[in-house]
């Protein structure tokens, strides 16, 4: 297979990067490349930046006021925008609700909904997982009772990202009990403001409230907010793990997160020379950037395949594992990398506004907080055992 | 007996939250509590009977660590072991007898930026009248503000990383040429940058010749942190054993997966793997220094490195989103597992020695 881009993707690569230069905000870009926390409104301009250019929905129509790239070009533009530190797209709205209201929704509520969600009207976060249905997301029992023209919604989500920012959450609720617990799931778009509604954070190991749970209390939830027919929520919802779940390789960030490992690693000091001279460090190292390389190829024949036509099914499980995984380590080896000033946790430094001298290198702060974080990524989206799970039986049959 | 006291005590008086709320507060650790300790002798059974305690042992430190490791306590039993052995190799008795009544919060400020040898010192002192000033900053001090005393490795002839020339001090914190930058840490505890401007200091042992009391405190901190590292898996892999055992998915309790399963019998033998690096290091510990005691040491270190970083990985990951969660145990225990490889030197430098001893012990 070709490897390189053709002169058209040359040539739109340049002007993707051309445009980061121009438009990237350096003080976004640094907080992206050092791990220091984005906070609501960094998001809110990056997302506007690029709705400027009509670059912000990337899987969308143009009629709807997407770019209408095809799978080439989403990942070039997402390859570039991560290897510039670019900060990542809100997937909620945008890449989540997006192409389900494109694919299930009604008219009025893609005239409606889809535009709020390019301008930042309507911040989206995403009610899937509840404290009994993690990996067996099927097993969720918040429940939706049609009253009306209402529905009335009853029960708890929860790990439910930026909540505390949401204007609006979709949800998987219960409409039917009485057969296959797959076959009596809707989708319901329902408004952060409504009355019953209260947002609980949980606080993460590294002190950080980036989830939430979301409970619901005689939650009135007007009918027409229901997303296709009502128990037809399973099916919306694994439609929506295919886009979830693309870019899941993560490949730019981890590139870019590799080469501030190593210009770290250029500086910190071990046994009287350059850390990244150790050897048994640059042993490390190497076999990171190896994996990763490996699996930037693996990432281009799954987007080779879908660009012919298939679309990427069982693949995009062996991405997430194998991304989480790479990704994992270089953080695992960028808070090795600062020895014992990664132990300091001074939280505010992560944020803005922070203007004392570091503690050892300026660097190191969120260092040993970002690798415990990233924890994470082998368990949301569908862990990476669930993932195995997915692999086993529909690439290898048993 | 003694770590069975302290694992009684533990348990009443510094559940999780209690710890949780010293070791994350404003004093990183809970002064109430060090003073019952004290009084309680804990610390008498890290130090020989010469040395005014009732233990010493390499197996009475590793039971007590251990104990410590498992009830994830963040008082400042390091700082007491570390530099009451080095004050043991000197000889100065009132000191140690002090440190080991726990009286006086000690410091021992020795990690630099940088450095991870023994020798790798560039910390100055200077002869300055009857009395000697240090210049310098020392990095990361555990207790380094809770501290009464510290205990301060600087050179006094030579180069960074040359073996003589290298002597211990005693610094009076509150001297205003010393300035410590205290923060909390991420897995619990304070420590401190800190700095000396000519700070006054008292020569203990003989100028120049401080290399064999710091390779006491070393020695004595590798086996400590390689047991309290032992400690904090137990008690995961319990708490990850239970989770399988009680938390329902797909209508089964999770154990019942084979997957997980297996996992966690892999957690349980590598468990097994430190137990018994740990026990071979506190039997090399008790005998006269050679390469293959010093083996043993780096070789325990860097498996509760290597060891320590799985255990808290799985059993996160083995918990799912909850086990990230500030409110579960386990995840201070994960914490603490993972920073214990960022102090006296992570696996990778364990690893280099390990292979350097040994190859030293061929040449000979």
């Amino acid at each position: 297979m070709n490897l390189n881009d053709t002169a058209e993707q040359a040539a739109f690569r340049l002007e993707v990067q051309q445009f980061l230069r121009d438009k990237l905000p350096r003080r976004l870009a640094d907080k992206v490349r050092t791990g220091r926390r984005l906070g609501k409104a960094d998001m809110e301009e990056w997302h506007a930046i690029l709705n400027e250019r009509g670059w912000l929905a990337t899987h969308w129509p143009r009629e709807w006021g997407g770019t209408g790239w095809d799978v080439v070009e989403r990942h070039i533009f997402e390859e570039e925008a991560a290897l510039a530190y670019a900060p990542r797209i809100l997937p909620f709205g945008i890449n989540m609700l997006g192409p389900v209201l494109l694919k299930f929704g009604t008219d009025a509520q893609k005239r409606h909904w889809l535009p709020r969600i390019l301008d930042g009207t309507d911040w989206w976060c995403q009610g899937y997982s509840e404290p009994g249905a993690g990996s067996d997301l099927a097993g969720l029992k918040t429940s939706a009772v049609r009253d009306g023209d209402h529905y009335v919604v009853n029960g708890q989500k929860t790990w439910t990202t930026l909540a505390q920012y949401a204007d609006m959450i979709f949800c998987l609720v219960r409409t039917d009990n009485s057969g296959k617990k797959q076959d009596g799931i809707s989708f319901l778009l329902i408004d952060m403001r409504s009355p019953g509604i209260e947002v609980r954070p949980i606080r993460l190991l590294d002190g950080e409230a980036e989830v939430n749970e979301v409970f619901f209390t005689d939650v009135r939830v007007p009918v027409e907010n229901l997303v296709g027919e009502e128990n037809q929520g399973w099916t919306i919802a694994k439609y929506l793990l295919t886009y979830e779940r693309t870019n899941i390789a993560g490949v730019g960030a981890s590139q870019a997160a590799l080469e501030q490992l190593k210009a770290v690693a250029r500086t910190q000091r071990r046994g009287g020379r350059a850390l990244i001279d150790d050897p048994l460090f640059a042993a490390r190292l190497a076999r990171v950037e190896i994996d990763l390389a490996n699996m930037a190829t693996t990432n281009l024949r799954v987007i080779a395949a879908a660009a012919g036509g298939g679309a990427p099914g069982a693949e995009s499980s062996m991405l997430k594992i194998k991304g989480t995984i790479i990704r994992q380590e270089i953080t695992d080896l960028y808070r090795r990398a600062f020895g014992a000033h990664a132990r300091p946790f001074v939280e505010e430094a992560l944020e803005d506004g922070w203007n004392e001298e570091p503690i050892g290198p300026d660097e190191a702060a969120p260092a040993a907080a970002g690798y415990f974080n990233n924890r994470k990524l082998s368990i949301f989206g569908g862990s990476n055992e669930i993932q195995k799970g997915i692999i086993t039986k529909a690439i290898l049959g048993l | 007996m003694i770590a069975e006291t302290l694992r009684r005590f533990v348990a009443d008086e510094l559940p999780i939250d209690a710890r949780n709320k010293a070791a994350y507060g404003e004093r990183g650790h809970d002064p109430a509590a060090w003073a019952r300790l004290a009084e309680l002798g804990i610390a008498g059974a890290l130090f020989p009977e010469d040395a005014g305690g009732f233990g010493g042992h390499g197996f009475d430190i590793a039971v007590l660590f251990e104990e410590l490791g498992r009830g994830l306590v963040v008082e400042p039993f390091l700082g007491s072991l570390m530099a009451g052995r080095a004050l043991a190799v000197t000889g100065d008795h009132d000191r140690l007898a002090a440190i080991v009544a726990g009286e006086t919060i000690v410091a021992f400020a020795h990690d630099e930026a940088g450095a991870d040898e023994v020798a790798d010192i560039a910390v100055r002192a200077d002869r300055a009248g009857d009395g000697w000033r240090i210049e310098g900053t020392k990095i990361v001090v555990p207790h380094g503000e809770a501290a009464g005393l510290l205990l301060v490795t600087a050179r006094t002839a030579g180069e960074a990383g040359e073996r003589d020339g290298v002597s211990l001090f005693l610094v009076d914190p509150s001297d205003p040429g010393v300035t410590r930058r205290g923060y909390t840490n991420i897995d619990g505890g304070r420590s401190a940058d800190i700095g000396f401007d000519a700070a006054p200091a008292t020569l203990v042992g003989g100028e120049g010749a401080g290399a064999a009391a710091i390779e006491a405190a070393t020695d004595a901190g590798l086996l400590a942190l390689s047991a309290e590292a032992l400690g904090a898996m137990e008690v995961v892999r319990d708490l990850t054993l239970d989770y399988l055992r009680t938390r329902q998915q797909f209508g089964v309790a999770i154990g019942k997966f084979q997957a997980l399963q297996h996992r966690m019998a892999d957690l349980l033998l590598e468990i097994e793997q430190a137990r018994s690096a740990v026990i071979n290091a506190a039997a090399a510990f008790d005998e006269p220094t050679s390469s293959a005691r010093s083996r043993a040491l780096a070789a325990a270190k860097y498996t509760a490195g290597r060891i320590g970083r799985m255990v808290a990985e799985e059993a996160v990951q083995l918990h799912g989103g909850i086990g990230m969660t500030w409110e579960l145990p386990l995840s201070h225990y994960a914490k603490r597992l993972v920073m214990i490889d960022h102090q006296l030197g992570d696996e990778d430098h364990h690893l280099a020695r390990y292979i350097a001893l040994g190859r030293d012990a061929q040449g000979s």
